[in-house]
């Protein structure tokens, strides 16, 4: 199909107009109300999402703090500074607050919950007041964990495996597994509220196939949570029953199996390792098509793999549990599932590789994070097959490689998404542009940090060293030293966003309705957006697919504003045409949809 | 269903184009809730077949001490409260204000009924020592002794028996309070007919906690020489 032959489309292939920048709303989502109790009994979805935001940024602190004592500690090879009590507790709050209370809310609570509506031309979730109640219960879940560390901490790992956790530990158990259990709910509320709004929604115009891959991709984390969450929250309660009552549900002294206990739990809890690395995925497919300024490569591939991710991935838990004693053949079959889940991953990678080809790429912070999130990703993706391989697993499992393996996915990948995302949308969010040099440099700082505190690992783990261990023999004190002198370039790479970014509420330039050139529909709304993001007398209508950057047009079919970055013939507006690359690269202009 | 039809509707909320689009995403919300409810119970469900399989005497001895009368009976009272919730929905539809409360509150008294059965049923179990924890011991004891089994493992088959009735029974609880939540609505006149989905949707969540019960009782109640092996 060429371009013109949709006849919906105005304009092409010639220059279309940008259109005129949209009048401020008024009010917009941040003015409706300026009171405290205006923001605790808010159903806005924009606004819950800042309430998310600010409630894990504070999770995250407290979880880089732990992390800070672990590496502190782990300078010196005999456990210098903390006792080996505290550090077990230290690697634990690390764990619980890091994965339960900040990845996977992270991306789907806070741009989830504020991007889905708008993205798909809807003025809210559908269920607003259930959205509200989703954050109060996370408020809970957390209050419960702060119980639970303020209380002495827990000391079992956050995987929390029977018999030590019912038995041996004497720490805060029960709080913590109160806490992680509601916080579940919280997550099966976002996951619920996000799939029946893009089933249910969607503007006239924006089918399936047109869906921003943001929104693919939280499709398919909401499945996971809705599939995956009441699970593990089952087996906590058998963990609490058992802890309470001493009967023998996962204990092998009195007849239970502590195996089974490692099968419900890694049920939900490999699967979430997807929660949390999907809409990262989702992230990436955003910004790379923007500032390459190039329709995304293989739209249906990175769509589908976002699916094939999420049924594969709830089909590998045992890849966990390869020296627990589970049969030779349930391993073959785990080992072989944890393969195939690499294609879906490795898809997505080759098609963001390829629409960076001949793109008109420049360099903000949203990007420079997506291109360290594709490099340090895929060093966690290759890394885990050595995970999934039965042979070099025997030897790898439990080491500071699993570590290493699990941080370039998790901090590497996901967390840069969620910086990236950050960085996108908040002029959207806010209205005000943050300071261009500065997100460049933490983008840098972050990177250059996160490889110096990981790849040490990868080496000590290799040479045997266990993780979750406060000593070590001496001549691998360089290694951990390497670690954590990376670890506090990371955590000063973390701090400067902490700083201009709120900086920029005050002093921050304003931002324009599209100070990205965007195509999504997100960017059609004035920024800060409205209360019920469109202007209600026009609704959107869309009328082609997520990424026409070649032809220059976004999703109501109307031409793109000059994008940032070098104007004139070095910007990729000069470089590329506003209305599409020339020559050979004519065949990519189809019109998704 | 046009817009305009409903534009002025007191039930369509603002953030919904119409009350077609409302209801079908309360519908789709309320079936999504109840496939979490699925695997919540699954949870439960497995790990229960497991050590029924491996433990098949200790599990049929401990059944056997549970009162199956009760069972029983709860288990009439609940099938014939999903038949007076759909009654509701029926005459919620048909605005039939009269028919709606009195099937709202049939079904009520069932669940209530059930809930009261139950406490009765829980405490004779207690009053049998037919729990899990040091309290465990009366007659069942004697029984697994005299058989030469696991007391252990009987007692695992309680703590299974504790958790999933008492889950089941939190969830009634939760039914109960929607139904009275409906009564109210009904009597606002939140409920016109055109609106009559939102019973609809409580009474899905209510058929499901009655068909988890169907599943319950032939497991906890039920459990006889299916796997007599070991023993």
């Amino acid at each position: 199909m060429t371009p013109t032959a949709n006849p919906r489309v105005q304009g092409v292939p010639g220059l279309t107009p940008p259109p005129p920048e949209p009048p401020p709303a008024s009010p917009n989502y941040l003015e409706n109300g300026t009171s405290l109790w205006s923001w605790l009994s808010t159903v806005d979805h924009k606004r819950i999402g800042i309430l998310y935001l600010l409630t894990i940024s504070a999770v995250f602190v407290l979880g880089g703090v732990a992390a800070g004592l672990v590496r502190l500690n782990l300078v010196t090879y005999n456990s210098g500074i903390l006792s080996e009590d505290a550090y077990n507790r230290a690697f634990t709050a690390h764990g619980v607050l890091m994965l339960f209370f900040f990845l996977i809310p992270a991306v789907p609570a806070v741009l989830g919950n504020f991007l889905i509506p708008m993205m798909i031309g809807a003025k809210d979730l559908a269920f607003p007041k259930l959205n509200l109640a989703s954050w109060y219960v996370f408020l809970v879940g957390l209050v419960f964990g702060a119980w639970a560390i303020l209380n002495g901490g827990i000391d079992t790992g956050w995987t929390l495996y029977p018999p030590y956790s019912t038995r041996g530990s004497q720490s805060s158990v029960v709080p913590g597994v109160v806490g992680v259990f509601v916080s579940g709910f919280s997550s099966i509320m976002t996951g619920l509220n996000i799939l029946v709004t893009v089933h249910k929604m969607r503007a006239p115009g924006m089918t399936w196939g047109r869906l921003p891959l943001f929104v693919w991709s939280l499709y398919a984390t909401s499945l996971i949570q809705l599939l995956g969450t009441p699970v593990v929250a089952i087996t906590l309660i058998l963990l609490g029953v058992e802890r309470v009552t001493g009967e023998g549900i996962f204990d092998p002294a009195i007849g239970g199996d502590p195996v089974l206990f490692q099968h419900l739990f890694w049920f939900y809890s490999h699967p979430a390792v997807y929660i949390m690395i999907l809409p990262g995925f989702g992230v990436v497919s955003e910004v790379i098509t923007c500032f390459s300024r190039k329709n995304i490569f293989g739209y249906h591939a990175v769509a589908w793999s976002s699916m094939g991710i999420a049924v594969v991935g709830f089909l590998l838990w045992a890849h966990h549990m390869f020296v627990a004693g589970i049969s030779y053949y349930s391993a073959l079959l785990f080992s072989f599932l944890s393969m195939l889940v690499a294609v879906p991953s490795a898809i997505k990678v080759f098609n963001w590789t390829a629409t960076l080809y001949r793109g008109s790429i420049t360099f903000q912070a949203p990007m420079l994070f997506v291109i360290g999130f594709i490099i340090l990703f895929t060093v966690g993706g290759v890394t885990g097959l050595f995970l999934a391989t039965l042979g070099t697993d025997i030897h790898l499992h439990d080491t500071y490689f699993v570590v290493a393996h699990f941080h370039f996915v998790m901090v590497g990948g996901m967390v840069l998404g969620y910086m990236a995302g950050l960085h996108f949308w908040w002029p959207k969010m806010t209205g005000r542009m943050y300071s261009d040099w500065w997100s460049r440099v933490s983008a840098a700082i972050i990177i250059v940090g996160f490889f110096l505190t990981f790849v040490p690992q990868f080496y000590i783990g290799y040479h045997g060293i266990p993780r979750r261990y406060p000593n070590y023999p001496p001549e691998f004190q360089i290694y951990h030293v390497l670690s954590t002198a990376g670890a506090s370039i990371l955590g000063l790479g973390y701090l400067i966003p902490a700083l201009y970014l709120p900086l920029s509420l005050f002093y921050g330039e304003k931002a324009g309705a599209n100070p990205w050139s965007a195509t999504g529909l997100e960017w059609a709304s004035p920024s800060p957006p409205p209360v019920f993001n469109f202007d209600e007398e026009r609704m959107p209508v869309v009328v082609c697919g997520p990424y026409e950057y070649a032809l220059g047009i976004d999703q109501l079919g109307r031409g793109l504003p000059e994008p940032p970055g070098p104007g004139g013939a070095e910007g990729p507006a000069g470089r590329a045409g506003v209305t599409g690359p020339a020559g050979p690269m004519q065949k990519e202009t189809e019109v998704v949809g | 269903m046009s817009a305009s039809t409903h534009a002025h509707s007191p039930v369509l909320k603002h953030h919904f184009n119409d009350l077609g689009q409302q209801h079908a995403s309360e519908r789709l919300g309320m079936w999504m809730f109840l496939a979490t409810e699925v695997l919540f119970f699954g949870g439960v469900f497995g790990a229960y077949t497991c050590y029924r399989l491996w433990y098949p005497a200790e599990f049929e001895l401990a059944s056997s001490h549970l009162n199956k009368t009760f069972a029983g009976i709860n288990t009439v009272l609940l099938i014939t409260s999903s038949l007076t919730m759909t009654l509701a929905i029926r005459a919620a539809k048909l605005g039939d204000r009269a028919g709606l409360y009195r099937n709202l509150l049939l079904t009520f008294a069932l669940g209530a009924a059930f809930m009261v059965i139950k406490g009765f049923e829980y405490a004779e179990d207690l009053h049998e020592h037919i729990v899990p924890g040091a309290s465990f011991g009366g007659e069942i004891a004697a029984d697994t002794a005299k058989h030469g089994l696991d007391a252990g493992k009987v007692r695992l088959f309680l703590c299974f028996y504790y958790v999933m009735t008492g889950i089941h029974g939190i969830h009634i609880l939760v039914g109960l309070g929607v139904i009275l939540w409906l009564v109210g609505q009904t009597y606002i006149g939140a409920i016109p007919p055109e609106n009559y989905s939102t019973v609809e949707c409580a009474s899905l969540y209510w058929h499901l906690v009655d068909a988890i019960w169907l599943f319950l009782m032939p497991l906890l109640y039920l459990a006889r020489g299916a796997v007599h092996y070991g023993h």
